[in-house]
């Protein structure tokens, strides 16, 4: 009755995560037996374990067979970018977290990111609804406890509350519609499910529009999306630095690549039900949805005073940015595709590089606010630097990668012809300049009350904000082609069904 | 259109059961009553389990949601006294039974119907049930069968061991 199973050709599907599973023991070990002046050992050990194994999607890549371990997961060239992409910022962020006082010591900590991380790189590849659904919890609810982990602080517990409120709630929304697709056509399968919908549905297209809402209710929580963005500011604010930062790249990341895979592949564009092409419906819904999200962003981000809020609400914004892209996937979907895949790249750095400076900031100041960074710039050239190029990059200014990620997104727009769509972005990005230029400006000119006090770098920071701002002006200069030439590679792969 | 049958009326009395028990969670002010609909709700869903030719999946409904998770639950709700209101008195006894007496019933029910079958005639034989019902042994095949439900079952028990070890760490004292 069972078909034959060949263990060794399924292998390198999942080498990443099995790998990720040993770390995750030896980093328990290490913690239980390590003693405690090793503690901080872990996560270094951590960090280059992550490092190693961001390497083995690219010695192990895509074969002819994409479909492994029965169409749970799918290997193919977009999963193996996105597959780097995130572990490679989980590693970035165990190297930050060395230098937090306050979660940098204990081994759980890591322990629970590397966790984390698997659910992500397993979303990157889920092509069973299934596996999307165990994947996306693998992800979330680690982070619920990461963002509660200063258990003593009661904006971090209020933290850790809000989001695995919302986010339960969004898993359950999702769920449901899951279970109207999987009702309507017993299929669990992302790839199959659509080519079961005539059948199913006959001319009615209302089950799949109200499963298509569902997803998008869930998805857009995981991306904070307006108006499922009501978390992402307490959250950001609240958790400890080096958690904001993962949940703004990796969680961020592997959000994005699943809602990319799940409408092009449940919803695709031969889809017509009734007269009704559900393509048509969800570009505009995520057209809108873009537009509101990164105005709404862009425009509470003017006011914000504190430096972690700020970020919240321009990762907000930014998703937005990432949002055009997915609206334009209608036509050219290769460029569409491998325009939001480079974004998420240049961003992973970008945001990494931007919450290491605001780490060591406050950890030195005590203070998140924005008007304490003044004089950053003599305390400390290299840190204002670091932090220079990455709020350079995400206000889309060249050198940085920023520029290119967001030329390539809104080239996306007009090459579908939602020029619109590309003019309202410009107009936000341009709206934006202003409270990141803010930032530059309070660093390099003006005075504050810390003005004397230098900060000194650990040897971890440095290379954390080293090699975030090397990538991101790799990724803006040099860089920029090669990568989006990869991308579209991969985007392909996607579309090849 | 629906016709009336013994599997419709089942289906109509555990649906209510199922969505009246929910409300009665989501409406009841006092938390130790929403435990107890949570029960009558999860008593529901056993029955639609049965319904639907799992019995097994009935019987772990019941075992784990109904005597494990909802009695833990009033358990914990029980343990933070000063939320739960228990100052007031269940005076409704009447009430009580009939819901006690029902709740009876539908344990019966749903014992008895895998071996009557819903349309009330005896299955010959009862250890081999109709062929579109999975056995365990299926089910158990298919949860580490690599060609299907291997990956998210593993890792669901890898989700299970972090989720652990950070409620640990979020709920124990520092021991520094």
């Amino acid at each position: 009755m069972e078909a034959s199973f060949d263990f060794w050709t399924h292998l390198p599907a999942v080498i990443p995560e099995l790998l990720l599973t040993v770390l995750a023991v030896v980093v328990l070990l290490l913690d239980l037996y390590g003693g405690k002046e090793n503690r901080r050992n872990i996560a270094f050990v951590s960090a280059i374990g992550l490092a190693a194994i961001a390497v083995t999607p690219l010695i192990w890549g895509p074969s002819e067979q994409q479909v492994f371990w029965g169409g749970m997961v799918r290997y193919d060239l977009i999963a193996q970018i996105f597959k780097v992409m995130i572990i490679i910022g989980a590693s970035i962020t165990c190297l930050m977290a060395a230098d937090d006082s306050e979660v940098g010591h204990k081994g759980e900590f890591y322990l629970i990111v590397i966790v984390a991380t698997l659910g992500a790189s397993l979303i990157a590849a889920a092509a069973d609804l299934i596996m999307v659904f165990v994947g996306l919890e693998t992800l979330s609810i680690p982070l619920y406890i990461l963002a509660a982990f200063r258990r003593d602080d009661e904006r971090s517990s209020e933290s850790g509350m809000k989001y695995f409120l919302f986010g339960a709630f969004s898993s359950g929304v999702m769920l449901y519609g899951f279970s109207l697709l999987y009702g309507f056509t017993g299929e669990t399968n992302i790839y199959t499910l659509s080519q079961a919908f005539p059948a199913a549905v006959a001319d009615n297209p209302l089950p799949l529009i109200g499963a298509l809402l569902m997803l998008l209710v869930g998805f857009g929580f995981k991306v904070s999306m307006v108006p499922f963005h009501f978390w992402t500011p307490d959250v950001y604010e609240g958790a400890p630095t080096p958690v904001t930062a993962y949940v703004s790249v990796a969680s961020k990341a592997a959000s994005f690549a699943l809602l990319v895979r799940v409408l092009l592949a449940v919803f695709p564009v031969t889809l017509v039900i009734g007269q009704e092409n559900l393509q048509t419906l969800w570009v505009n819904l995520v057209s809108v949805l873009a537009i509101v999200t990164m105005t709404i962003g862009n425009v509470l981000a003017l006011r914000q005073t504190n430096i972690k809020r700020l970020l919240a609400y321009s990762s907000i914004a930014q998703a937005g940015y990432v949002l055009v892209g997915v609206a334009a996937m209608q036509s050219q979907s290769d460029y569409s595709v491998a325009s939001v895949a480079f974004y998420l790249l240049m961003y992973t750095f970008t945001n990494l590089g931007a919450f290491a400076g605001v780490l060591i900031f406050s950890e030195t100041t005590g203070s998140e606010n924005i008007k304490d960074m003044g004089g950053l710039s003599r305390r400390n050239p290299w840190l204002a630097l670091g932090m220079t190029i990455a709020i350079l990059s995400l206000a889309g200014i060249p050198p940085a990668a920023g520029f290119f990620g967001k030329f390539y997104l809104f080239t996306a727009a007009v090459n579908a012809n939602m020029v619109l769509l590309a003019i309202i972005a410009v107009l936000n990005a341009i709206v934006a300049l202003y409270y990141y230029l803010i930032v530059i400006k309070v660093m390099y000119v003006d005075r504050s009350q810390y003005d004397s006090q230098s900060i000194a770098l650990s040897r971890s920071t440095l290379w954390v904000i080293g090699l975030t701002s090397i990538a991101v002006l790799l990724l803006g200069t040099f860089g920029a082609q090669p990568f989006f030439d990869w991308a579209a590679q991969g985007a392909q792969a996607l579309l090849a069904l | 259109m629906i016709e009336i049958n013994a599997q419709s009326i089942a289906f109509a009395i555990l649906a209510v059961l199922t969505l009246g028990g929910g409300l009665g969670v989501v409406l009841n002010r006092n938390l130790f009553r929403g435990a107890i609909w949570l029960m009558v709700s999860l008593f529901g869903v056993a029955g639609i389990f049965v319904l639907l030719s799992a019995p097994f999946l009935a019987a772990v409904q019941v075992l784990v949601y109904i005597g494990a998770i909802a009695i833990l639950i009033t358990f914990a709700v029980m343990l933070t006294r000063s939320m739960t209101n228990l100052g007031e008195r269940f005076v409704r006894r009447t009430a009580g039974i009939v819901v006690a007496v029902l709740l009876f019933f539908f344990i019966l029910l749903g014992t008895i119907l895998p071996v009557w079958g819903v349309d009330g005639t005896r299955y010959d034989d009862v250890s081999a049930p109709a062929e579109n019902v999975a056995t365990t042994r299926e089910l158990g095949v298919a949860l580490v069968d690599g060609n299907q439900f291997v990956l998210p079952f593993e890792v669901a028990s890898l989700l299970l061991t972090a989720a652990m070890i950070g409620a640990i760490v979020i709920a124990r004292e520092d021991e520094e």
